[in-house]
C-alpha cells in the first residue's frame, strides 16, 4: 500500500467541524485496489469520476496542484461535489492566497499549501467576493438567482 | 559583450544596468562579463528591476555607449520607430537609423 | 445597451479593490513576478516592450459616449495621449505604470468598464457583430447572449487556470461579420423550424501557429441550456486540453486530436452530468438583459435621398455606410486608417470627438470593429453630410472601408515583446503606395491583414492578402499569404513562397494586385479572382 505522507499537519485552513483523517492519502489506483482506504489523492491527470462508485467510504480527497496555473483540480473538485461527495476536499500543493476564493467556490473546504500563507491576506482573500456571477459547488446564490426572486 | 536590461517594477520603463543602478539610457549600459546571473538574481530579489535578462551588445559605432545586437532591444532602448515623438530622442533625426 | 445594476457594479468595484491589494503586495515583495503575472494578466496588464500595456475590455465592442470620453481621459491622464483599438474590439494603452493601474481600473469602474480577463488563460472578451441591432439580416440582436456569457465567464472559479486563452464570438445572422469560425467557440443564434431561437455551437477554431476553422459541434442548443452547454464545452477543455506544450494548448488542438465525434460525445456526456445542477439562469434573466437591447427610438418616415453633389462625400457614403434595417438610417464606419497612419490608433481628441458624435448622431452608442474601426450604427441619412464634415475635419473621414487602405495590423515589434518584425511601417508604406498609384480606388474589396508574429493578432490567416512578420537570422522578414477569408466561406491564406524584406513585401503586394487587375473577370473581388485562378499566376509574377 502506497501511503503518501499525510498533509493533515500542513493544513492551514479548514472549514469543517469533524475530525480530520489521521492517515495519509493513497493514489487513485491504490484506492481502487483497496477496500479500506478512506483518503485518496487526485493528481491533475486523474479522472475524478473513477471515485464516484466509492464515495461512501471516502472521508478525505486531496487534490494536488503541483503548479497553481494548472487548473484541472478545480474541475475534479466540482465533479465530486456535484456527485454528492460531502467529505473533506483538500487543496494541496501550490496553493496561494489569490486563488483561495476560487478553491472555496469549487468545493474545497481545507487547504494544505506547500508554503504557509499569510493569515491576514488569506482571510481577506476568502472574503473577497460579496456576490458571485455563476453557480458553482458552494451554496452561494448567483446574482441571476437574486435578480429573479431567490434569497441569498 | 553582455549587458543587462529589464523594466522598472513600478513604472514599467525599460532600464539598463549601469554597474550600480538601473538607468533608462542605453548609453549607460556596462559589460557585465560573467556576472550576469548573479547581478540579475540580486537585483530581482531586491525588486530594483523586473523581468530582467542579459543580451548581446557591441560598442556603438559612434564611439559612445553600446548597441544591442537585436533590433527588438534597440527598439526598447529608444522607443517605437513609428512614433519618434514618443521616443527618448524625439529631436534626433538619426535616432531611427540607429535602431534599424 | 446593457447598464449595470447594483450587482454588476459591486463586482467591478470588488475587482478593483482586489487588484489594488495584489499590486501593493507585488510592489512590497509579498508576491513574486511568477505569482503576480497571471493576476495582472487577468486584469489586462501586460509587461510590454516599452512599459506596461493595459487592455481595456469593450464587451462585444459596444460603448456609450460616457465610456468613450473616459477612454480618452485615460489616454491623457495616464498614458501618452492616444489609444489603440484592437482586432478583438478592445482598446490598448501602451505606456502604463503598474502603480497607476489600480486607479485606472477604479476610473473605468465609474463608467461601468473594466479590464477583466482581457488576458491570461481564461475566457476573454466576448466579441460580436459590429452591426448588431442595425443589420437587416440578423434573427435577433446577438449581444444579450454575449452579455449573458460575459457574466457567466467573469471570475468563473473553475475556468481561471485553463490550458490557454479562450475566445468566444456570438453572432445572429447567416452572414458572419465577426470571424466566428476562427474562435475557440463561435456561437450563431438561429431559429429552428418551429421558429424558436437557439444557438449553433462551433468549437475549435483559431489562428496562430496552427490555424483551424471551427467545426459545427451542436446544431441547436435551446436558449435555456446555453450556459449549461457552454460549461460542458469548457469543462472538457479544462480537463483534457494539453498543458505540456504552450503551442498545442488551445481547444482547436484538442478537438483536432480527439476528432470531432469524440469531442462532441465528451461534451454531451458532461452536459448530461450538469443537468440538474441548477447552473442555468432562468430565461427571465436573458429577457431582462434583452430589454437593454431593444431598438432605439427610430424616427419613422425619414427621407432616403442623400445629396451626392459633393464627390468626396459621395465616395464616403458609397464606401463607409452600410444598409440599415430601419428605412432612413444607415450604419456608418469611422475609419481609423488614414493614408500612412497607424491602423487602429486614435488620439484622445479624436476619441472625445467620436464620443460626442455617437451621442449626437447614433443614440449615444458606438462600436469597435475587429477591423479596428469605429461604427456608429444608427445614423439618419439626412444627417450624413453634417457627420461626414466633422469626421473629415478630424482626420476620421477616410473613405476606405474594406479597401486595401483599410489595413488591419497588430502593433508588431514597435510595441510588442512577442513580435518578430515590425508591422506598422509595412502598413504605412502599403497604404501610401496604393494612395500614390491610385490603385486603392480601383481594387475594390481587399482585406489586407498584417501580423508581426505567428500569434496572429493581426489575423493574417484571414486576410485576402495576409502578411506575416518573421525573424530571418536576426533580421525582419515578411511572408505573403493569399486567399484567406473570415466570413461565411472562411478559408485560411496560403503562403506564396520565400519571404521578402520590408521594401520587398510592399512591392510584392503591388505585384499581387497587378495580377488581379490583369486577370479579373467582371464583378470579381481580389479574393474571387484568386479562388478562380489559383496561386500559380501569382507565384509566377512574384518569383518569375
Amino acid at each position: 500500500m502506497v501511503d503518501l505522507a499525510g498533509t493533515t499537519d500542513n493544513v492551514q485552513f479548514r472549514f469543517r467541524d469533524d475530525e480530520p483523517v489521521d492517515h495519509g492519502a493513497v493514489t487513485v489506483d491504490a484506492f481502487l485496489d483497496q477496500s479500506n482506504a478512506a483518503a485518496v489523492r487526485i493528481e491533475p491527470g486523474d479522472d475524478a469520476r473513477k471515485l464516484l462508485p466509492h464515495l461512501e467510504r471516502v472521508k478525505l480527497v486531496e487534490v494536488n496542484f503541483p503548479a497553481f496555473t494548472d487548473g484541472r483540480g478545480y474541475s475534479s473538485a466540482r465533479i465530486l461535489r456535484e456527485a454528492g461527495y460531502q467529505g473533506e476536499l483538500r487543496a494541496v500543493g501550490d496553493v496561494l492566497v489569490d486563488q483561495l476564493s476560487h478553491f472555496r467556490r469549487c468545493g474545497f473546504d481545507s487547504f494544505a499549501p506547500d508554503q504557509p500563507l499569510n493569515e491576514e491576506d488569506a482571510q481577506r482573500a476568502f472574503a473577497t467576493w460579496p456576490q458571485v456571477y455563476q453557480a458553482a459547488a458552494d451554496d452561494r446564490a448567483p446574482i441571476w438567482a437574486l435578480r429573479h426572486g431567490r434569497k441569498a | 559583450m553582455k549587458i543587462l536590461t529589464g523594466n522598472d517594477l513600478k513604472d514599467g520603463r525599460v532600464t539598463w544596468w549601469d554597474g550600480q543602478n538601473w538607468s533608462i539610457h542605453i548609453e549607460d549600459a556596462v559589460d557585465v562579463g560573467e556576472e550576469a546571473a548573479a547581478i540579475l538574481a540580486r537585483e530581482e530579489a531586491a525588486r530594483r528591476v523586473n523581468s530582467s535578462y542579459a543580451i548581446d551588445a557591441e560598442p556603438d559605432p559612434s564611439g559612445h555607449g553600446v548597441r544591442p545586437a537585436h533590433i527588438k532591444d534597440r527598439i526598447r532602448a529608444l522607443g517605437p520607430t513609428v512614433r519618434p515623438d514618443l521616443t527618448l530622442k524625439p529631436a534626433d533625426p538619426e535616432a531611427r537609423n540607429w535602431v534599424i | 445597451m446593457y447598464r449595470y445594476d447594483q450587482y454588476d457594479q459591486t463586482m467591478v468595484d470588488t475587482r478593483v479593490a482586489e487588484f489594488r491589494d495584489q499590486t501593493r503586495r507585488r510592489i512590497e515583495g509579498h508576491l513574486t513576478e511568477d505569482q503576480f503575472k497571471p493576476l495582472r494578466l487577468q486584469n489586462g496588464l501586460y509587461l510590454q516592450l516599452h512599459a506596461y500595456m493595459l487592455r481595456v475590455a469593450v464587451p462585444y465592442g459596444t460603448l456609450n459616449s460616457a465610456q468613450m470620453h473616459m477612454l480618452a481621459t485615460i489616454a491623457d491622464k495616464y498614458d501618452r495621449g492616444y489609444g489603440h483599438f484592437t482586432t478583438r474590439q478592445n482598446i490598448q494603452y501602451n505606456w502604463i505604470k503598474l502603480e497607476d493601474a489600480p486607479d485606472i481600473l477604479a476610473d473605468l469602474a465609474t463608467v461601468e468598464m473594466h479590464a477583466i480577463q482581457t488576458s491570461g488563460n481564461c475566457i476573454r472578451n466576448i466579441s460580436s457583430d459590429h452591426y448588431a441591432g442595425a443589420a437587416a439580416d440578423e434573427v435577433t440582436d446577438p449581444r444579450p447572449y454575449a452579455e449573458l456569457l460575459r457574466q457567466w465567464s467573469s471570475f468563473h472559479p473553475e475556468f481561471l487556470a485553463l490550458p490557454r486563452k479562450f475566445k468566444i464570438a456570438v453572432i445572429a445572422s447567416e452572414t458572419d461579420r465577426a470571424a466566428m469560425k476562427l474562435h475557440d467557440i463561435g456561437i450563431r443564434i438561429v431559429k429552428n423550424e418551429s421558429g424558436e431561437l437557439g444557438a449553433a455551437f462551433y468549437v475549435g477554431g483559431g489562428m496562430g501557429r496552427t490555424p483551424m476553422i471551427a467545426p459545427l459541434v451542436r446544431e441547436f442548443v435551446p436558449l435555456d441550456q446555453l450556459i449549461t452547454y457552454s460549461e460542458a464545452c469548457l469543462r472538457v477543455y479544462n480537463r483534457y486540453g494539453r498543458r505540456d506544450n504552450k503551442y498545442k494548448a488551445r481547444i482547436k488542438i484538442l478537438v483536432h486530436e480527439l476528432g470531432l465525434d469524440e469531442y462532441r460525445r465528451q461534451v454531451e456526456d458532461e452536459f448530461a452530468q450538469l443537468q440538474g445542477q441548477d447552473i442555468e439562469p432562468p430565461l427571465a434573466e436573458l429577457e431582462r438583459i434583452g430589454e437593454y437591447f431593444r431598438d432605439p427610438p427610430f424616427t419613422v418616415g425619414l427621407p432616403e435621398e442623400i445629396d451626392r453633389s459633393d464627390p468626396d462625400f459621395a465616395l464616403w457614403v458609397d464606401r463607409n455606410t452600410h444598409a440599415h434595417k430601419q428605412p432612413g438610417y444607415v450604419a456608418v464606419t469611422i475609419s481609423l486608417k488614414p493614408v500612412g497612419g497607424i491602423p487602429g490608433d486614435a488620439t484622445a481628441a479624436q476619441i472625445h470627438l467620436m464620443a460626442d458624435l455617437a451621442r449626437e448622431y447614433s443614440f449615444d452608442e458606438c462600436r469597435v470593429t475587429h477591423a479596428q474601426n469605429i461604427v456608429l450604427a444608427h445614423v439618419e441619412k439626412q444627417r450624413l453630410h453634417e457627420l461626414w464634415s466633422k469626421l473629415d475635419e478630424a482626420g476620421l473621414g477616410t473613405a476606405n472601408l474594406d479597401l486595401i487602405g483599410d489595413i488591419i495590423a497588430c502593433p508588431g515589434l514597435d510595441y510588442c515583446s512577442l513580435a518578430n518584425a515590425r508591422s506598422i511601417p509595412v502598413a504605412q508604406k502599403i497604404s501610401q503606395r496604393f494612395a500614390e498609384n491610385g490603385k486603392d480606388g480601383v481594387l475594390g474589396e481587399l482585406k489586407l491583414k498584417i501580423s508581426g508574429c505567428i500569434n496572429a493578432c493581426g489575423h493574417h490567416h484571414a486576410g485576402h492578402i495576409g502578411i506575416l512578420g518573421v525573424d530571418k537570422k536576426g533580421t525582419e522578414n515578411y511572408q505573403l499569404l493569399l486567399g484567406g477569408c473570415e466570413g461565411d466561406d472562411t478559408s485560411l491564406g496560403k503562403i506564396t513562397g520565400p519571404g521578402f524584406d520590408e521594401d520587398g513585401i510592399v512591392n510584392a503586394v503591388e505585384t499581387a494586385t497587378d495580377v488581379y487587375l490583369r486577370e479579373r473577370a467582371d464583378g470579381e473581388r481580389f479574393l474571387d479572382t484568386y479562388r478562380r485562378i489559383g496561386m500559380e499566376p501569382f507565384k509566377e509574377a512574384l518569383y518569375g
